[in-house]
């Protein structure tokens, strides 16, 4: 039917095509296989990097926190293994059974089993979810017995936080607790380190030294699918502890100065006159770190929040407190400095019924008697504030401030360790001008003088004066953790410009405390291996009025919040004196009837331990 | 003379036995070796679900293919036409009861096995054209009548398949047709034409588009404007092959598809897995492969006596090769991602089963090489 000739057309045609085609086609499988060429051989560098950063990935462990030490190397704040239990919920048949008996066995709560559920829901079924973060044996040895029937728990130990002293070290070291945003917000390395769960310093030392102490994580690294679930791990990376930080502190003095503070509101600062080495710095009451490690219940934190002794204010560098007659050395001191007086310069203290009157104001003396005609050294013995305000107003406030600044008052004592330490203030003509806009009157240098008024200073700062007058009047610069460093070029530069006068005031302190009518003389202790020179200090809390003045009440009939605050301030062994001490008892009466006694039962524990202390250096040196 | 080729024509059944192509058969093979262990491969070094179902398909339509080419390719001519029709019946069945699977409809539920009409459709339609334009004379092709009567044979399907559905085996179908239209020798100006009509309506077309369609074509213009969405699959895809490198990562070591990050890894992108195991010179080899069957295949064609056999192994031959192009453009990211197999290679009865139809009436024409069809 088809003609021959019109199927060879067809045909010639049909082979034609086919011809152009199979070019084409040559063309086209030569572009591909240039393409894979292109992929696989000249790009594969960047596609392998890119494989393996789809597949490998790293999971970062929580680091090992460093450890604090106090002067002997015990350890203050350590790691300890916390049991805890662990469920990864795909790995388990039947959650709902394994988390009922879970609960069952550790006895947990509707609110915290509801609270594990939620968490439960929110990860992924193959990560962990944390049960239990901090087992006691018992409930975990009882997990274990019963493990046969909870299939997909793991019950781990892991590596946690601890204050083995529990308050004792609260206000120097702060505490640890699960780093929020804030803190990875405002350290670098804390986010550079951050897996859920860290722990970090939320204040004290902690905080500060969180950069040495954090440590670095160890990196496990898994080969996971496209879902993010781990198939193997291909490696593990070690990741080194945090850096071990030995503090100047005696633990033993610590505790003796938490147990003299028990109950009452205070702080205790014991140091080191020639090093400024903190010996003990204690800030009552206190709390237990340890609760805020796992997370502090809601219950616990209102109690210590709604103290009305301010548990969470470390009193010792925070506290701004009126020293009171504790400011008298360096109202002496400025004085003789200055010129202004000689240590025989006489006042007559005529009592409550003929005070010092100046522009319609009057000024008592503490003593309703008053102390007749006194000197410097009986002055001080006796804190006759009369003496003092007579001394002020001849001395002025500037010069006042000078000396007071020069030997550590109103300015910071630890630079930045303590984010929570206040300067305090020193007043003066200018500061008064520039800060209220008005101008100084006398009235002010005269209370100034006993140490009411404007002034503040922090129990830190009190010990620290009190160190540089008991060292001679040499510049010390205190610090609380050990290193060998010697930073500062002006160390035991001298503060004063006649050495007699420092003498003339060490002297005044020890009448104070080792003499008749001294005002802590009960104090004393009469062995010159312990003996030391103190000064006490009573600080109004509120203008003290005509009224109260005739009532003469008791400390005990007053309101709490409105007794006096204690202080003592001291140094001994007086012979040869090695270290300074500060005690402030908030709302406590009067200095002398109770802060100094505790100085008593401190300078018996300091100068024992003095011995050991030593002892421990030389055996250190001998190691080496 | 007639009588003569009438009777050498009436060959006997070992005489179409060594008839056979066996260089193509060989690499049929070969091809399926290579596919069941990449398919072991997806199953993640198991004899799964994938591997087992692939086998067995294989098996039993490679010995379909073989029985196919002991049928003399009369019979094949003679159903040109009518298997066109039951496909497309077929095809107007899977729209109104297809099986939904993946938000289209494109299976036939036949109670042993699901079928995919389109898919066949890819073989029938060449085999209905190749049939119409063989009748034709040289004169007739490019009549309007003609051209009229073959669009509509191609257009019928391609919309059928369109509705389902599944722009990717409708694109093929018609590309199929087009392929016999052009070897019949419909003159270059329509296509000329037709291409230019079609870049100009390409803004039309695209607003036609569905918006998962639109966004594969911009994903293709920009795979990183959406890694983990849209350009997720070719991104993966790149990596994977890009990975492998000149000798790839080793069987059953493919990390992108062993850790699942390659999508679709049995069928439309079972040649990524296999790029990244084995690489630039596996994937050439693998190229060299399916360029030889091409080969085979043409060369049955140019050997064959009737315009028939010719014009459907030329066709058959040029589909296959614009299927592995598609294919692997796709998985290469030279072009967007449409839905296309990889013949043999990807698992898929439908496909498997309409590629081997096609290569046994290749095979059919070898053995029938003498056949004139009138």
């Amino acid at each position: 039917m088809i003609n021959i000739s019109d199927n060879a057309t067809k045909l010639n045609s049909l082979n034609r095509r086919m011809f152009i085609l199979a070019t084409a086609k040559i063309i086209i499988l030569g572009g591909i296989v240039s393409r894979l060429f292109f992929l696989q051989v000249k790009e594969n560098k960047k596609y392998l990097t890119l494989s393996d950063k789809n597949r490998i990935r790293e999971w970062k462990l929580p680091p090992i926190r460093g450890e604090f030490q106090d002067y002997f190397g015990n350890t203050i704040a350590g790691n300890f293994e916390a049991y805890q239990l662990h469920i990864i919920p795909e790995e388990v048949e039947d959650f709902r059974y394994v988390i009922y008996r879970v609960k069952e066995l550790l006895g947990l709560s509707e609110i915290q089993f509801k609270k594990i559920i939620k968490k439960k829901n929110e990860i992924k079924p193959w990560e962990t979810l944390i049960v239990a973060d901090n087992l006691n044996w018992e409930k975990f040895s009882k997990i274990n017995n019963h493990l046969y029937d909870l299939n997909g728990v793991k019950p781990v130990i892991s590596i946690s936080r601890d204050y083995p002293y529990k308050e004792n070290f609260t206000h120097v070291l702060g505490y640890v607790s699960q780093a929020n945003e804030n803190d990875l917000l405002t350290n670098e390395n804390i986010k550079e380190k951050f897996v859920p769960g860290l722990k970090v310093g939320k204040t004290g030392l902690e905080r500060s030294f969180e950069k040495k102490l954090i440590g670095s994580n160890s990196v496990e690294r898994y080969e996971v699918n496209a879902y993010g679930r781990r198939i193997s791990q291909l490696a593990f990376q070690k990741g080194d502890k945090g850096e071990t930080i030995k503090l100047t502190i005696d633990t033993k003095i610590q505790e003796l100065a938490n147990e003299l503070l028990k109950e009452k509101a205070g702080s205790i600062c014991v140091m080191d006159i020639y090093t400024g080495a903190i010996i003990a710095m204690h800030s009552s009451p206190s709390f237990d770190p340890n609760s805020f490690v796992f997370g502090i219940s809601q219950d616990e934190w209102q109690l210590i929040r709604n103290n009305p002794m301010k548990p969470l204010v470390n009193k010792s560098l925070s506290g701004n407190y009126s020293p009171g007659s504790t400011i008298k050395p360096i109202v002496a001191l400025s004085a003789l400095e200055n010129e202004i007086i000689s240590p025989d310069f006489t006042v007559q203290c005529k009592g409550h019924k003929n005070p010092l009157e100046l522009y319609g104001q009057t000024y008592h003396c503490w003593k309703k008697e008053g102390h007749g005609f006194v000197n410097l050294r009986e002055a001080m013995k006796q804190s006759c504030d009369t003496y003092f305000y007579e001394v002020a107003r001849r001395l002025g406030v500037d010069k006042l401030s000078v000396t007071a600044k020069e030997f550590g008052l109103g300015k910071k004592v630890f630079k930045d360790i303590f984010d929570n330490e206040k300067k305090g203030l020193i007043p003066n003509t200018e500061w008064k001008k520039n800060a209220l806009g008005r101008n100084w009157v006398l009235g002010e240098t005269i209370i100034t003088g006993i140490g009411q008024g404007f002034i503040q200073t922090t129990p830190i700062q009190l010990c620290l004066m009190t160190a540089q007058i008991a060292n001679g009047g040499f510049k010390i610069y205190p610090k609380i953790v050990e290193n060998n460093d010697n930073q500062y070029v002006d160390k035991f530069m001298p503060l004063y410009k006649k050495a007699r006068n420092i003498r003339i005031v060490q002297d005044a302190m020890f009448s104070s405390t080792n003499e008749v009518r001294g005002t802590s003389y009960r104090s004393r202790l009469d062995d010159p291996k312990y003996q030391f020179a103190g000064k006490t200090g009573t600080s109004q809390v509120k203008k003290i009025t005509e009224r109260d003045r005739e009532l003469d009440l008791k400390t005990f009939q007053i309101a709490y919040e409105e007794r006096d605050h204690a202080l003592y301030v001291a140094f001994g062994p007086y012979k040869n004196p090695r270290y300074a001490l500060s005690i402030i008892i908030e709302h406590g009466g009067s200095g002398g009837t109770v802060a100094a006694p505790l100085a008593k039962e401190l300078f018996k524990m300091i100068v024992d331990r003095h011995e050991i202390r030593k002892n421990y250096d030389n055996k250190k040196y001998l190691d080496i | 003379m007639y009588q003569y080729t009438r009777f050498k024509n009436q060959n006997s059944f070992f005489q179409k036995f060594g008839n056979l192509d066996y260089v193509l058969l060989s690499c049929l093979l070969i091809l399926g070796f290579i596919s069941l262990a990449t398919m072991y491969s997806t199953d993640g070094g198991e004899i799964l679900f994938h591997t087992r179902s692939h086998f067995i398909k294989f098996i039993i339509f490679f010995s379909m293919m073989i029985v196919i080419s002991f049928i003399n390719i009369k019979f094949w001519f003679s159903l040109g036409y009518l298997s066109y029709v039951i496909i497309l019946g077929m095809l107007i069945w899977t729209v109104n009861f297809g099986i939904t699977a993946s938000g289209s409809k494109r299976w036939i539920d036949l109670y042993f096995l699901n079928i995919q009409p389109s898919e066949l459709m890819k073989i029938f339609i060449i085999l209905c054209l190749a049939k119409y334009f063989h009748r034709m004379k040289a004169q007739n092709v490019n009549s309007f009548y003609s051209i009229c009567f073959s669009l509509i044979i191609i257009f019928v399907p391609m919309s059928l398949v369109i509705i389902q559905p599944d722009l990717g085996t409708s694109l093929l179908i018609a590309i199929s047709g087009i392929v016999v239209l052009w070897f019949a020798g419909l003159n270059h100006k329509y296509f000329f034409y037709s291409c230019l009509l079609s870049i100009i309506s390409l803004p039309i077309i695209i607003s036609f588009l569905k918006p998962y369609q639109k966004l594969r074509v911009l994903t293709f213009l920009n795979p990183d404007r959406d890694p983990l969405g849209a350009g997720y699959q070719i991104i993966q895809s790149k990596i994977a092959v890009g990975s492998g490198g000149i000798t790839g990562k080793g069987f059953l070591k493919g990390t992108q598809s062993y850790l699942e990050f390659l999508p679709e890894k049995h069928t439309d992108f079972i040649f990524t897995l296999f790029s990244e195991e084995f690489g630039f010179i596996g994937s050439v080899i693998l190229l060299l492969i399916y360029a030889i069957i091409i080969y085979r295949i043409i060369r049955i064609g140019a050997l064959s006596r009737s315009y028939f056999a010719k014009l459907f192994c030329y066709s058959f031959g040029t589909s296959i090769f614009i299927y592995i192009v598609i294919n692997m453009s796709m998985v290469l990211g030279l072009l967007p991602i449409v839905g296309s197999p990889l013949p043999i290679m990807s698992y898929g009865g439908s496909s498997m089963l309409a590629t081997m139809i096609g290569f046994g009436i290749v095979m059919s024409a070898k053995t029938h090489s003498e056949q004139s069809i009138a």
